[in-house]
């Protein structure tokens, strides 16, 4: 049924881009938005391990943080709300040759998208995931976020939240993550290792970022997280130990950890997928073979 | 035309359907036309079912009008299905379970005392090989051949030997010689009539024509009546090469299915009604990111959880609105296994060459009854074409460039060159976001809708390849029927029926629900007798699109919502009150 009106051709005569970059698209996050150092890490820890652009897709969800995949070169999937880890799944399933990292917010990831969440990390579905945690909703203006700590006024909680936060970390530790790391927007260097290390972990890397909204949430602030934050990596933590890794991730208060929290060698879900031995799933054949006995079983 | 229906009711648990599918597979390998309804409720242990085994030398499209044996595994399944035998009919029965005297049966039809236990325990103390003596007293009724029916069950045995088959092929022999001893067959007995003929499920052939048509990744959660498109795909994974994913929940199930789709794979997720529902806003995601996909719908009475085992045509509202805003859609109904197959290929050629989702209408009749496939009727040689058709040729790719049929060059991620963004919001030709700093402002407000108008432009390509109204019968007659779907199949019984009380009918059969050509379809009706719409829900929902797309307003329907499958004799009843 192919026609020329159904099947056009058109297309650059580059037979390979360069590695990522940033796109001609400039990022309409608010100025002093901690996702800016997000975006900076995820394109520094891209072109440190040199993957050609054309084989990395960014997939995102909504809220202000999934408008990344359009700032920067690569391949990009801008879903809708908590989904971009399904899709991501998917990406990778449908082509386990592509690098696929999904980013996001807290409301997306661990609010209308926290099933998704848990299910790819017991999967141990080999991709990375960034999220971009403010602890509040900001595309929506100020509501409160499924990290927006107890006593939080919001607009949506104007006598501040009655709930307990959800701990994004010790849910991915929950849930069987294979590489669990926290990183600071104020510090683009460790989050790019952060990230670079987790997209060459074999398996689902999730680096929850503390990226703070500089217009929406007054409490979680840059200042508030560089008082906090220390790093595990210079407290002699050891990411191999998942006892030590519970007990850092209930660490919140006057000091609060980042960096690699636990990380493990298993075998990732497209290991283990038998259909995916055979190559990239889009490059196999489709259809039935000519000579397959595969009616015969309805006589 | 000869029919004979054997009729089998027990409990849940008690192994009906799988009796039921050994005689439905014998008819089929005696080569006669065969429909088999499985009728079951929403228990695992317990309750009442029932099988019906319809053959004839003709066709068979729907379970038919009664029966003409019932094997009943318990006093209820008599007082439940008694009345549907037909006279010179019999009732087989074990009387160690049960007494059943002449008068508790109809007249006309005799109760035939089998004696499967006492058979079961010349072979083992398992009870449930009292099936095979049943089995073989219903064989030797319908005239089932001997030898044939033990073909039958050792291939239910798959790749199993030794004693426990021996003792079904035993205990099944014994029940035959059993009955023709006390008795001699139905008059209506069938004999061979030629060459075996597949049988197959509507799922089946659902599943089938997906991997025909290229699937490679199938993402699913399960829901009755879908969950057997999953089952027959998980077992042909590994030597078909399919991606099959059992998700968390629906809304995953379509966006792996997107995923996979975007990044290069022919992929399909399948539900029912409910499920559906949670797909809703990853469809409209696929309109709008233009990805192809086919979703499954195979419908149970609603609303809500509803009647989760029984069947209804009440989605197609649901179907044509899903999501918000507008995006083109297409909607296929096959009517039965051997449609659900080339509807199904079809239903991926079109989403593959429109860019755009298409939804495949089934429901709990079509997909789990079984009928006879001719071998003919399963062309597996279908062209399966590269998805990789872009070429470069020096100029800046647009992932959704502007053209005249509305598609545009659609890259796969990993080819050079032509990186871009698939945005659920509105974008522009490179894919880059109008809905932000740009909307609003004059030039993207016309962006917007020339982008609107590009996608949309597809429903006239999609109305232009999917299959048209089909009519059925004589080309002049008072009445035409009206329908769509699995109800097809009751219609065409029913016509048959008609025709030989001399009664001329004839059918519009409309293969695609949406979209619906004007002009075809009015055409379609230039001719037509008095309208009769013959729909499985409340509200008749299809007369009404039919209404609001085409103007053609149908002259009386027959609706049904109860749960059931349409049977034959209520549309001759309902056709012969409108002629007299």
């Amino acid at each position: 049924m192919a026609d020329s009106a159904t099947k056009p051709t058109v297309t650059t005569g580059l037979t390979q881009l360069p590695i990522i970059g940033k796109s001609d698209v400039k990022p309409t996050w608010c100025p002093g938005c901690g996702d800016f150092s997000v975006v900076a890490a995820v394109e520094s820890a891209l072109k440190r391990l040199k993957i050609p652009s054309q084989n990395v897709v960014i997939v995102s969800g909504i809220g202000c943080s999934s408008n990344l995949p359009h700032f920067l070169s690569s391949y990009g999937f801008h879903g809708i709300h908590g989904r971009a880890i399904p899709l991501a799944e998917g990406i990778r399933w449908g082509n386990h040759g592509l690098t696929v990292v999904a980013t996001g917010g807290d409301g997306d990831g661990f609010g209308i998208g926290a099933g998704h969440f848990i299910h790819a990390m017991r999967r141990n579905v080999d991709l990375t995931y960034v999220t971009m945690d403010n602890q509040i909703y900001g595309l929506t203006t100020g509501q409160a976020s499924p990290t927006s700590t107890m006593g939080h006024k919001t607009k949506s909680t104007p006598e501040g939240v009655i709930e307990n936060p959800i701990d994004p970390v010790a849910l991915a530790l929950a849930s069987g993550a294979t590489y669990v790391a926290r990183g600071f927007s104020g510090d683009v260097k460790h989050l790019t290792d952060l990230v670079a290390n987790g997209i060459q972990h074999k398996g689902f890397a999730f680096v929850d970022v503390f990226s703070p909204c500089v217009t929406y949430n007054k409490i979680n602030t840059f200042d508030f997280f560089r008082q906090r934050v220390y790093k595990l990596e210079s407290a002699g933590h050891n990411p191999s130990d998942i006892v030590a890794a519970w007990q850092r991730s209930l660490e919140w208060g006057d000091k609060i950890p980042i960096g690699l929290f636990y990380s493990v060698e298993k075998p990732s879900y497209e290991d283990l997928e038998e259909v995916l031995a055979a190559g990239p799933l889009a490059h196999q054949p489709a259809g039935i073979p000519k000579d397959s006995k595969v009616l015969d079983e309805f006589l | 035309m000869t029919e004979i229906a054997v009729r089998v009711g027990g409990q849940a648990g008690d192994g009906i359907a799988s009796i039921g599918e050994s005689i439905a597979r014998s008819f089929s390998r005696m080569g006669l036309h065969v429909f088999g309804l499985n009728a079951y409720q929403s228990v695992i242990r317990g309750g009442h079912v029932w099988f019906q085994a319809r053959a004839t030398d003709g066709r068979a499209y729907s379970p038919g009008d009664g029966a003409d044996i019932l094997y009943a595994f318990d006093r209820a399944s008599v007082d439940i299905h008694a009345a549907g035998i037909r006279p010179g009919g019999t009732v087989v029965f074990d009387p160690e379970k049960f007494p059943l005297s002449a008068s508790d049966v109809p007249t006309g039809v005799r109760p035939l005392a089998v004696p499967t236990l006492e058979i079961a325990r010349k072979y083992t103390s398992q009870s449930i090989l009292q099936n095979a003596g049943g089995i073989g007293a219903i064989a030797y009724l319908s005239g089932i051949p001997l030898d044939l029916l033990h073909g039958v069950l050792t291939d239910s045995f798959g790749r199993k030997t030794g004693e426990v088959v021996d003792w079904n092929l035993g205990a099944s022999a014994d029940g035959f010689h059993f009955a023709e001893k006390q008795t001699h067959p139905h008059d209506h007995a069938l004999s061979k009539k030629g060459a075996p003929k597949l049988l197959m499920t509507g799922n089946q052939g659902i599943a089938l024509g997906a991997a025909a048509a290229g699937c490679k990744f199938l993402a699913q959660y399960p829901m009755t009546p879908a969950s057997t498109i999953m089952h027959w795909m998980a077992a042909h994974s590994r030597s078909l090469g399919i991606v099959v994913k059992q998700a968390e929940d629906e809304l995953a199930a379509i966006h792996m299915a997107i995923g996979a789709s975007f990044a290069g794979v022919r992929s399909m997720t399948a539900t029912s009604g409910g499920g559906f529902a949670l797909m809703t806003e990853g469809l409209g995601m696929a309109g709008m990111t233009e990805t192809p996909l086919v979703v499954v719908d195979a419908q149970r009475s609603g609303p809500s959880t509803g009647l989760p085992t029984k069947t209804e045509q009440g989605d197609l509202n649901q179907l044509l609105g899903a999501g918000q805003g507008e995006f083109p859609r297409a909607i296929l109904a096959p009517s039965n296994p051997a449609e659900a197959y080339r509807a199904t290929i079809h239903a991926f050629d079109l989403a593959e060459r429109w860019q755009t989702p298409v939804l495949l209408a089934s429901d709990f009749h079509l997909s789990e009854s079984m009928m006879t496939v001719d071998r003919e009727e399963i062309d597996l040689n279908v062209d399966v074409p590269s998805l990789f058709t872009v070429t470069p040729n020096g100029q800046e790719y647009r992932r959704y460039q502007y053209t005249e049929s509305g598609v545009s060059p659609r890259a796969m991620p990993g080819q050079a060159g032509l990186n871009f963004i698939a945005g659920s919001d509105e974008h522009d030709e490179r894919g880059h976001l109008i809905s932000d700093v740009r909307a609003g402002i004059p030039t993207w407000v016309s962006e917007r809708q020339r982008m609107m108008d590009k996608r949309m432009r597809k429903i006239h390509g999609l109305a232009k390849d999917s299959p048209p109204p089909v009519l059925e019968g004589p080309a002049n007659a008072p009445i035409t029927f009206v329908a769509w779907g699995s109800t097809v199949g009751a219609v065409r019984d029913a016509m048959a029926v008609l025709s030989a009380q001399g009664k001329a009918t004839n059918l519009l059969h409309f293969p695609t629900v949406y979209p619906l050509d004007p002009e075809v379809v009015r055409a379609a009706f230039a001719r037509a007798g008095r309208t009769l719409l013959v729909e499985a829900n409340y509200s008749g929902q299809f007369g009404h699109l039919l209404r609001a797309e085409t103007g053609v307003d149908l002259n009386d329907h027959l609706l049904k919502y109860d749960g059931e499958p349409f049977l034959p004799h209520e549309i001759v009843a309902k056709a012969v009150g409108m002629v007299g």
